[in-house]
């Protein structure tokens, strides 16, 4: 009973950084006030939205301190039908046309665009941003999907190569999706971090399980809902809810993970979670440990736009044919 | 002591051999001359010392171990045994050498020296090429045409890309890392010293080297190049030693690189003694290729292939087409023929010229391969091994073919590392997908086919860094080699092998 009252206390929360609350501000005494109809948070696997299967759920508050909506808690058991659904997905979309994959992720952009409002009232209170530096976010985050998809049918022709080997063969080096992909969403960064971690895999054709920011999950649960409907085959991104502390190992130490995003493991868990890689020799894209995460610039354009962080999700297949026999 | 085969996994007697009109297990009607490469052109000396900053020193407690030649069982030479203090001090050679001299040099002053090594090794490639055989047990023709002029090739083409590291990474200055650990495998001794060290030289790291432990003659003898190329003191240093003193090199805190070639299981240890630190990581680890021959392939040259593929090397090699997936319609063709071929196989004196599989590395490689085979034995595979006399002494083995091989095998799943090839078969392509890719593996694959759109498919659907279409086996500088999924990560070779060797910094 004290969550559903410290959940009522959102109601009262300012508007500007309630999410949905807007209508639910203060009503003019003329009209009756209008009761919020709520959101609810949930997964994202295989293209649906359940529940945890664990039933359980956690309380997750503004930068404030205001409590906002209670979030999926997701299981072990959550973590791995996930990456069911990603390995049954990701064939299918690395195997569609680099350009399609491109038009997909751009309309991901586009969708965005039309639900800026409700992106940047939830990167505020997410984050306890000023509208401004909120709407900021939320427009980079968006122009992030654009550059990203654009990439789509260009990165082969940059990371791959026809090779001039000393004997008559035609041999020519191809970048290829590297499969499934973890990838441990920025804590700190709720939207414009994760878009910016999550595009570099999927442009080139891997399916994701991401585990979002623990403390600010909301923003990354929307954007499931505009991957659901933005032509995005179900399972090639799933979302996950929960606490890092139990979601990370698992995802970690799951042998149908080929590649694991480390970006917003925290530092304490950093070192386990590399051990539980080793065992089935997963590729890591690491964060530096020379850089925190809570202060990297994801609004820099340089330092978030490389391709390089799509490079880190690929494997480079080499091919030899002989030359006339 | 003669290791010879055991008796237990004798010849089989079935099938024929029938285009040389030989029965089955004959031996080849006809004798070759012996023809041995002299051996005097490698002056052994009785005792060698680690390679630190530019000279030769002996390791800190005056240990030695002993390398021996494979195939006589015979002590060649004493070999110093690095310790943790010669590590540090190796470690802190090439830091200073990265901080003061390789690392100031201009990438075109960086690219002469790499042309110097590899007109060296040119230069002295039969001295080379004896010593690799006789330290390692390969043949004389595969150390003078494969493992030399492939080493002196790829110091040739790094060379080239000291000065032009701008337009391998548009946009980004590429920086070197700084200190790399390279540690190497027996069965290809300079050739992955070549891999190793010359990438790293061209991007302008310095390196601390540790050969393997039965094979440390010809890193030893390179460590004389690097003194005749006027290389800066303590950009090349060389450690002979055991895993032990590879794991100290891995986690010393003055490392930041790290690579390595070599089995799986020890690149997990490597893996897990980077773990939570900055240190780059490259792995090259093993492998269990399917080499898929279709009902419409070029039977004989598919047969020279097949034969390359897991006999070259005495079959101790990574990307080794141990599996061999052939269409059901023509397994039984293609099985007479390579048996046939079998036979005319020259097993014995590495330095013979006229040798096609020499020795085994070492007694526990030659363990290691007879326990398996003993395994398929014993787990249903039928096998066959041509007649033919091992010497008497020496780390040997028949070149085996295992046929009615199920995929839950050991000798179907595990690396063998040795002239064992498994030979299963198929009927549509998906099945030998599905079984190609039925591996936690994924170095290398081959396909043999006359249909180019089916060679396509195949090599668009299997998960292996490296696929061969109508031939096996092929390595250049300029093509990139590395795996899929547990056969490691990185690329070694080709513009990508530079990428392993630097960080890339906004222009």
């Amino acid at each position: 009973m004290a969550r559903s009252t410290a959940m009522s206390a959102r109601t009262r929360a300012p508007a500007k950084n309630a999410p949905s609350g807007a209508s639910a501000s203060p009503a003019s005494p003329a009209s009756p006030a209008r009761i919020e109809v709520r959101k609810t948070y949930k997964l994202y696997i295989g293209g649906a939205f359940p529940r945890s299967e664990s039933g359980r759920s956690y309380l997750v508050s503004a930068a404030d301190g205001t409590p906002l909506a209670n979030a999926c808690r997701a299981s072990r058991k959550d973590v791995r039908d996930a990456v069911r659904s990603a390995r049954q997905a990701v064939d299918g979309w690395a195997a569609k046309t680099a350009m399609n994959r491109g038009q997909v992720l751009y309309r991901v952009a586009e969708l965005m665009e039309g639900r800026r409002d409700q992106f940047s009232a939830e990167v505020a209170a997410a984050e306890g941003l000023r509208d401004a530096r909120a709407r900021e976010a939320v427009d980079r985050a968006i122009d992030r999907w654009v550059w990203y998809a654009g990439w789509a049918d260009k990165i082969a022709q940059i990371l791959g190569s026809s090779n001039p080997v000393a004997a008559p063969y035609f041999n020519f080096t191809i970048p290829e999706p590297t499969g499934v992909v973890g990838v441990v969403a920025p804590e700190t960064s709720s939207l414009l971090g994760l878009v910016s971690r999550l595009a570099p895999p999927l442009v080139s054709g891997n399916a994701v399980v991401l585990i979002t920011s623990e403390t600010r999950p909301l923003p990354a649960v929307t954007l499931s809902e505009v991957l659901a409907t933005s032509d995005v085959p179900g399972g090639v991104v799933n979302i996950l809810t929960g606490r890092k502390a139990e979601l990370v190992p698992v995802l970690a130490g799951h042998v149908d993970v080929d590649a694991l995003d480390t970006w917003g493991v925290p530092d304490a868990m950093r070192l386990d979670i590399e051990l539980l890689a080793a065992d089935d020799i997963k590729r890591l894209s690491r964060r530096p440990t020379t850089v925190d995460e809570a202060r990297f610039d994801w609004l820099d354009d340089r330092a978030a736009e490389r391709p390089e962080w799509i490079a880190a999700f690929l494997e480079m297949k080499t091919v030899w044919h002989p030359i006339g026999v | 002591m003669a290791t010879r085969t055991d008796a237990s996994i004798a010849p089989a007697t079935n099938g024929t051999a029938s285009s040389w009109g030989l029965g089955d297990g004959q031996a080849i009607p006809w004798e070759y001359a012996p023809a041995p490469e002299a051996r005097d052109i490698v002056h052994l000396k009785e005792r060698y010392g680690l390679f630190i900053n530019g000279r030769e020193v002996p390791s800190a407690d005056g240990r030695t171990f002993t390398s021996i030649d494979p195939s006589t069982e015979l002590p060649l030479a004493e070999v110093s045994r690095a310790t943790t203090a010669d590590v540090d001090k190796a470690v802190h050679a090439a830091r200073r050498a990265q901080r003061r001299a390789w690392g100031q040099l201009a990438g075109k002053e960086r690219a002469k020296y790499l042309f110097r090594i590899s007109r060296i090794l040119q230069e002295r490639s039969r001295e080379f090429a004896v010593l690799e055989s006789m330290d390692s047990g390969k043949p004389i023709k595969e150390s003078r045409d494969v493992d030399v002029p492939l080493a002196a090739s790829h110091f040739w083409y790094y060379a080239g890309w000291a000065d032009k590291l701008d337009y391998a990474f548009p946009g980004r200055v590429a920086r070197p890392l700084g200190v790399a650990a390279q540690i190497i495998p027996w069965n290809f001794p300079l050739l992955m010293l070549a891999w190793k060290i010359a990438p790293a030289l061209a991007a302008g790291n310095t390196v601390v080297l540790k050969p393997a432990s039965t094979t440390p003659l010809s890193a030893l003898l390179f460590s004389d190049v690097c003194v005749q190329a006027d290389l800066p003191p303590g950009t090349v240093n060389i450690i002979p030693g055991p895993g032990e003193i590879g794991m100290d090199l891995v986690t010393h805190p003055g490392v930041d690189k790290v690579a390595f070639t070599g089995s799986t299981e020890i690149g997990r240890k490597i893996f897990r003694g980077v773990a939570g630190t900055d240190k780059a990581l490259t792995l090259e680890l093993g492998g269990k290729a399917a080499n898929i021959v279709f009902d419409d392939a070029p039977l004989d040259q598919a047969v020279e292939g097949i034969v390359n593929g897991i006999y070259f090397n005495q079959g101790e090699v990574c990307c080794a087409g141990s599996r061999l997936l052939v269409q059901e319609s023509i397994a039984e063709t293609l099985i007479d023929k390579l048996k046939d071929r079998l036979s005319t196989i020259r097993v014995g004196d590495p330095l013979d010229k006229n040798t096609d599989v020499g020795a085994i590395n070492s007694k526990s490689q030659l363990e290691k391969i007879t326990e398996l085979v003993q395994s398929g034995v014993d787990e249903g595979a039928e096998l066959y091994q041509p007649a033919c006399d091992l010497p008497e002494r020496g780390y040997f083995f028949r070149p085996t073919l295992f046929t009615n091989v199920a995929q839950s095998h050991r000798i179907a799943r595990e690396e063998i590392f040795g002239p064992v090839l498994s030979v299963l078969t198929f009927r549509t392509p998906d099945e030998a997908v599905e079984k190609a890719n039925n591996t936690p593996y994924g170095l290398s694959a081959g396909v043999w086919t006359d249909k180019g759109s089916r060679i396509l498919e195949m090599v668009s659907r299997m998960k292996a860094g490296v696929v061969w279409a109508n031939t096996f086996n092929r390595f250049d500088p300029a093509s990139p080699f590395g795996g899929y999924k547990e056969s490691g990560f990185g690329r070694e070779g080709g513009m990508h092998g530079l990428h392993a060797y630097v960080r890339l910094e906004d222009r």
